[in-house]
């Protein structure tokens, strides 16, 4: 274990987010836009572990774990509103759903 | 073969199979194949995780992610029989610049202050279960624990409500 590899693991979380940011444009179905965002939860999951290595403070893991809550909550409600609008709307492309664009 | 060196490799290995498997998910077209990569990105974070001294957190990163929000996300790919994203004609290259312009800006931002910085290493780092729970458990931390109780409940009866058939026809 070398600060490199500290260094490198932030690397890794940056990637990890840019990859999700980048896949919530391109991709048009809801499910897929959703795990996106799981994946930068997890990238943001990854800094804080590395911080945590880093300084020795442990509050970091206490922060996943709250991160971890909140994502299974987000994940659960989130799946609940998309099978609902399936329901009324027949299609999970995120085009479709314009009903509040102006 | 020294430790450190063997827990270097190993986390390189298992970055880069992260790294990988989230670029095909977001490369794939079909949403299951999709669940399937972030699984593996999900399962390698957790061996990354556990490799930075944190057993705890890999062990909770198994069983939630892995085992309880893929799960639901499959499960609702699977209800929905969602089929491959079509193309849109004409529309795609625009939003694909865009992502790529917001990526690149995104990486410029953030690695110019990343590759800046020296992160320290802290001598005798213990997170096992036992310390995270000490500092979770006896801290002012207790009241955001229990609030999170709240929380799960609340989506709990959310979700049911939101995905409720309506009895009424």
């Amino acid at each position: 274990m070398s600060p490199t590899l500290i260094q490198h693991a932030l690397l890794l979380s940056l990637a990890l987010f840019a990859i999700g940011v980048v896949g919530v444009f391109l991709r048009r179905n809801v499910i897929t836009v959703f795990m996106c965002i799981e994946l930068m939860l997890n990238a943001g999951n990854l800094a804080f572990i590395a911080f945590s290595r880093a300084w020795g403070n442990l509050e970091g893991q206490v922060l996943v774990f709250f991160v971890l809550t909140v994502a299974a909550a987000e994940a659960a409600v989130g799946l609940a509103i998309i099978i609902s609008i399936h329901r009324h709307k027949d299609t999970l492309d995120v085009d479709a759903f314009n009903l509040m664009k102006w | 073969m020294s430790i450190a060196l063997f827990q270097a490799i190993l986390f390189y290995v298992f970055g880069a199979l992260a790294l990988g498997a989230a670029l095909v998910m977001v490369a794939q077209r079909n949403p299951t194949y999709s669940a399937f990569a972030l699984i593996v990105t999900l399962v390698s974070l957790s061996a990354v995780f556990g490799l930075l001294g944190s057993p705890f957190i890999a062990a909770l990163q198994i069983i939630v992610y892995a085992g309880a929000i893929m799960v639901l996300f499959l499960f609702v790919l699977m209800l929905l029989n969602v089929r491959t994203e079509v193309r849109a004609p004409g529309e795609g290259r625009v939003f694909k610049l865009v992502a790529i312009g917001f990526g690149a800006l995104l990486v410029g931002e953030i690695g110019s202050v990343l590759v800046a910085a020296r992160p320290a290493l802290a001598g005798g780092f213990d997170a096992s279960a036992r310390q995270v729970a000490r500092l979770l458990f006896e801290t002012q931390y207790l009241y955001v624990f229990e609030a999170t109780s709240i929380l799960i409940l609340a989506s709990l009866v959310g979700a049911i409500a939101l995905a409720k058939r309506d009895p009424s026809p």
